[in-house]
């Protein structure tokens, strides 16, 4: 799948509290999360983004809490896809087992405002702005499964429990 | 080849030999969610198809992020948490009976050698027993919720090497205050870490769970706080590491000159030594959480407090890590003490450390506190500065309205 889409850039070590502040987390209503995503870090962000738009972070993207509802607050948002040079575990985690895709590019060079395209299969990601391209790291096998069957709950329908090839 | 800790209890429970950066399988001994995660963890769970959990004598929900409800919408996930627990025989903790990584030790639901998984990051606490505990996201937890089983990617291991002896003072929030600071924020991203030395042999059960709590303030997927001098309630097989483990780094430190620790605004990581920031002026103090609500802290307040009073102009809050904490703390005086020195008891839970309610600071306001983060807006207000600090800094800091090194009432105190 290819997805293009503008950047969004930030800095490292963006907190869960930052993405989705604490006293917004206890709620089943997506769109409740998506209208105070990044509230405490740029109050400007849900103004700027278009749907379909890459968020791009520094080192350590999502460190903090393990609540799943940061990267469901930026995928109802309407983020495409995260690019970080590095996230943390859990965020990692919980982004491919709730279907937001992201990918580790440790040595981007990606500016606001970039235009990109990404192919997900490769990991490949194209800035087409500077004519650049970044190759994203490598995921475990049974992490490339979860994202192709689109998310932990559709690859646990379809089997019933966790393979490794 | 010789195993690490983390090795040996993934290995365990894997049914197989497995050594780091592999991927294995796991049976999971117990979870847990709270009011912040279990909903999401429903949800996903019935998504899943799920009707049944694996084993409802393993699973563990807890109400005590936003708890007793501040308004509706909370209020009727608690209850959507209630009515899955009784339909599945689960047990549930509700508000105000403690905070969820405080039951889960306090109450035998996980023990040494264990692998634990628990929605809130702060799993890593149960690390001071020896379990291999860890923080997933509500899907994750559904899908053991499912199956009984996990994957896990088997960490490297960084070994730290704590030696000499603490000052009278200074406690194991500083120590890990300390460590924070050396390691950043995500110096044991994907890590897990290994604790060892006569610094911790030496303490408490109580200190160790502050010392395991914060190992996710580093990035590690798992702390292990060394068993040797553990005291617990049963009986328990020691577990170690084997000689010839393979560690990523080892890291030494000397701690016997260790003064106590301020992580300043607005990251764990951004630690300096008390005497940098001494002076800075506070409004508000809380002593809580699942990093110092238990009894040995409100000890260690009450020792710098006892017939004294907090300044005017600080509002002083303290939450029990349990129940149980604050009925010990109520038989041996210790509650009374605090009362009497200006504090306000708050329901046993996580109370302000999260900035759902209970004590969101003002604009502008300096928060002294015993909890773990202090991210921008962790206690629900982005325009608050939150200082991060062991119970006893908090208490001397409370009484002077400003940043106090506890040091010189402990003198007092003695004579
Ligand atoms: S006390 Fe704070 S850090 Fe601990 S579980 Fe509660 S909210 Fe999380």
């Amino acid at each position: 799948m290819i997805l293009t889409g503008t950047a969004h850039v930030y800095g490292d070590n963006i907190d869960t509290d930052r993405i989705i502040p604490g006293k917004y987390t206890k709620t089943l209503n997506m769109q409740e999360l998506a209208d105070h995503v990044f509230e405490d870090l740029d109050p400007e962000f849900r103004a700027k983004l278009t749907a379909g738009d890459i968020l791009v972070a520094g080192n350590n993207f999502g460190c903090g809490s393990s609540r799943e509802q940061a990267p469901l607050a930026l995928k109802k948002a309407g983020v495409s896809i995260v690019i970080a040079r590095s996230f943390a575990r859990i965020f990692y985690r919980n982004a491919i087992n709730i279907g937001l895709p992201i990918i580790e590019i440790k040595d981007h060079t990606i500016n606001d405002k970039d235009q990109l395209k990404v192919n997900l299969s490769t990991g490949e990601v194209e800035n087409v702005t500077k004519s650049l391209k970044y190759i994203g790291s490598e995921m475990p096998s049974v992490m490339i499964d979860i994202i192709n069957d689109g998310g932990l709950v559709p690859y646990l329908k379809k089997r019933g429990t966790y393979q490794l090839v | 080849m010789g195993q690490t800790l983390v090795e040996k209890i993934i290995s365990s429970h894997s049914g197989k030999t497995i050594q780091q950066n592999e991927i294995a399988i796991v049976n999971v001994d117990a979870v847990m969610a709270s009011d912040t995660t279990a909903p999401l963890t429903i949800k996903s769970f019935e998504e899943m198809g799920g009707t049944q959990v694996w084993d409802s004598s393993k699973v563990v929900f807890v109400i005590d992020h936003a708890a007793p409800a501040p308004n509706e919408r909370i209020a009727n996930l608690h209850s959507l948490m209630r009515d899955f627990a009784k339909k599945q025989g689960i047990k549930l903790y509700d508000a105000g009976s403690g905070i969820c990584h405080q039951l889960m030790v306090e109450n035998g639901h996980v023990k040494p050698g264990q692998l634990v998984l628990g929605a809130d990051s702060h799993t890593c606490t149960y690390g001071a027993l020896g379990a291999f505990a860890t923080g997933v996201g509500s899907t994750d937890l559904a899908a053991v919720l499912l199956t009984g089983k996990t994957w896990i990617k088997v960490p490297e291991t960084i070994k730290i090497q704590l030696n000499g002896t603490l000052q009278p003072g200074v406690s194991a929030k500083d120590l890990i205050l300390f460590l924070v600071g050396q390691l950043g924020i995500d110096g044991a991203t994907y890590k897990a870490i290994e604790f060892t030395g006569e610094a911790i042999t030496n303490l408490s059960l109580d200190s160790r769970l502050t010392i395991a709590n914060m190992v996710i303030e580093m990035g590690a997927k798992a702390g292990f706080v060394d068993t040797i001098g553990l005291e617990l309630p049963y009986e328990f097989e020691p577990i170690k590491a084997d000689e010839d483990a393979k560690y990523e780094s080892v890291y030494a430190f000397d701690v016997s000159q260790l003064e106590p620790q301020v992580a300043i605004p607005h990251s764990p990581d951004n630690v300096k030594p008390i005497s940098e920031v001494e002076g800075s002026m506070i409004q508000q103090a809380f002593l809580g959480s699942c990093t110092n609500g238990r009894l040995e802290d409100l000890h260690e307040a009450a020792n710098i407090l006892k017939g004294k009073r907090v300044h005017p102009e600080v509002r002083f809050m303290i939450a029990a890590a349990s129940t149980e904490v604050y009925l010990q703390a109520l038989q041996d005086g210790t509650a009374e003490i605090l009362t009497r020195a200006g504090a306000t008891f708050l329901p046993s839970g996580c109370g302000p450390c999260v900035g759902t309610h209970l004590g969101v600071p003002g604009n502008d306001e300096g928060i002294i506190s015993s909890t773990n983060r202090n991210f921008r807006g962790r206690m629900g207000n982005r325009n608050s500065n939150v200082y991060l600090s062991s119970p006893a800094v908090v208490a001397a800091s409370a009484l002077f309205g400003k940043i106090t090194n506890p040091k010189k009432l402990l003198k007092e105190a003695v004579k």
